[in-house]
């Protein structure tokens, strides 16, 4: 084998599914995912109270950034995609656009390095509120018949059609949605933290190598992962913003009139 | 037998490569879309945006079941 690489004892090498799974700190509870999960929620409250504690007409930075951010959801997904009855909606989706993407700025924070969005529990659970969300809203409005109707059944379709086309409604706007929701978000931060371990790890596997050209080129390894970290931050907003523009998407067909 | 070459490793890389072609080719004609779309009229972008990264995602969800199951899935 030429460019025999003699791979450091102690490196996770090739990467896997094992090292998602930090030791944990005390007992089974206490891992290191439920720490960053209390760290991101109090980091939220502390910002949003202390940001409107005192509104002033002429914001201070912190004041600023909240209003931005509530403005973008507000504006830019809220009422984009429910029109003005969504408006209601946009606290909680304030909230979750936060909170998925302090969490997956995790995953590139020194020192932490993992996002618990790479965990696909988290995602579940944050799938599993914007599911109960736009069925309960859903059902509110219509009634849970005329939901059932409204959402399986399709106007203007041929009776035999039904055969095929309920089924194939019902995966769709009660089971892939959700699925989807959760697996796009815990696939994203999984691929994104697998990545950088394949660019960082694999350069120091390069740089233990005994052969001085393979040593050489693990420059590139790194130089790939400072690019890919970059990388991660976009899609960390990224994956933020589709998880809450779906949801409100979801909502928002909810809400819909009955065609 | 005399074993002139091997192939180690998962075979499940070399599935997830075929999964991606779809996908990929789809997140190719969103993005094309959309800048096609935007270059004729350039005052619908922002309107078009957000259906640009719906599109995206649901493509890109594709993809990324892909991955997951090529983990998933017997090593």
């Amino acid at each position: 084998m030429s460019g025999h690489l003699v791979v450091a004892q102690e490196l996770p090498w090739p990467p896997s599914v094992g090292d998602f799974f930090p030791p944990n700190l005390a007992g089974p509870w206490v891992t290191k995912f439920t720490i960053m999960v209390w760290l991101a929620v109090a980091l939220l409250i502390v910002f949003y109270l202390t940001a409107y504690r005192k509104p002033q007409l002429v914001p201070t930075k912190a004041q600023w950034l909240a209003e931005s951010l509530y403005g973008l959801i507000r504006d830019g997904i809220a009422r984009d995609q429910m029109g003005e009855v969504g408006i209601r909606f946009a606290p909680y989706l304030t909230v979750l656009f936060s909170f998925i993407v302090l969490t997956n700025l995790f995953g590139i924070v020194p020192g932490l390095q993992i996002s618990p969005n790479s965990h696909i529990a988290f995602p579940i659970v944050l799938a599993a509120i914007s599911y109960l969300l736009y069925l309960s809203v859903g059902v509110r409005k219509h009634g849970l018949f005329r939901y059932l109707k409204m959402s399986l059944i399709l106007p203007n379709v041929p009776l035999l059609m039904h055969f095929l086309l309920v089924p194939i409604e019902f995966m769709q706007n009660f089971i892939i949605r959700p699925v989807t929701l959760a697996v796009r978000l815990f696939a994203n931060m999984f691929a994104g933290h697998l990545i950088l371990l394949v660019f960082t790890v694999g350069g120091f596997v390069m740089l233990a190598s005994d052969n001085l050209f393979v040593q050489v080129s693990s420059i590139f390894a790194f130089l790939m992962a400072i690019l890919m970290t970059f990388f991660e931050a976009l899609v960390a907003i990224l994956q933020a913003y589709v998880f809450v523009v779906l949801t409100a998407n979801y909502v928002s067909t909810s809400l819909a009139e009955e065609h | 037998m005399n074993l002139l070459a091997e192939i180690g490793g998962s075979v499940n890389t070399i599935g997830y490569g075929l999964a991606a072609i779809g996908p990929g080719i789809g997140v190719a004609l969103v993005f094309a879309a959309y800048i096609q779309a935007s270059a004729r009229q350039p005052e619908s972008a922002g309107y078009n945006r957000t259906w640009l990264i719906l599109g995206f995602a649901l493509v890109e969800a594709l993809a990324l079941f892909g991955l997951v199951l090529a983990f998933v899935i017997g090593g």
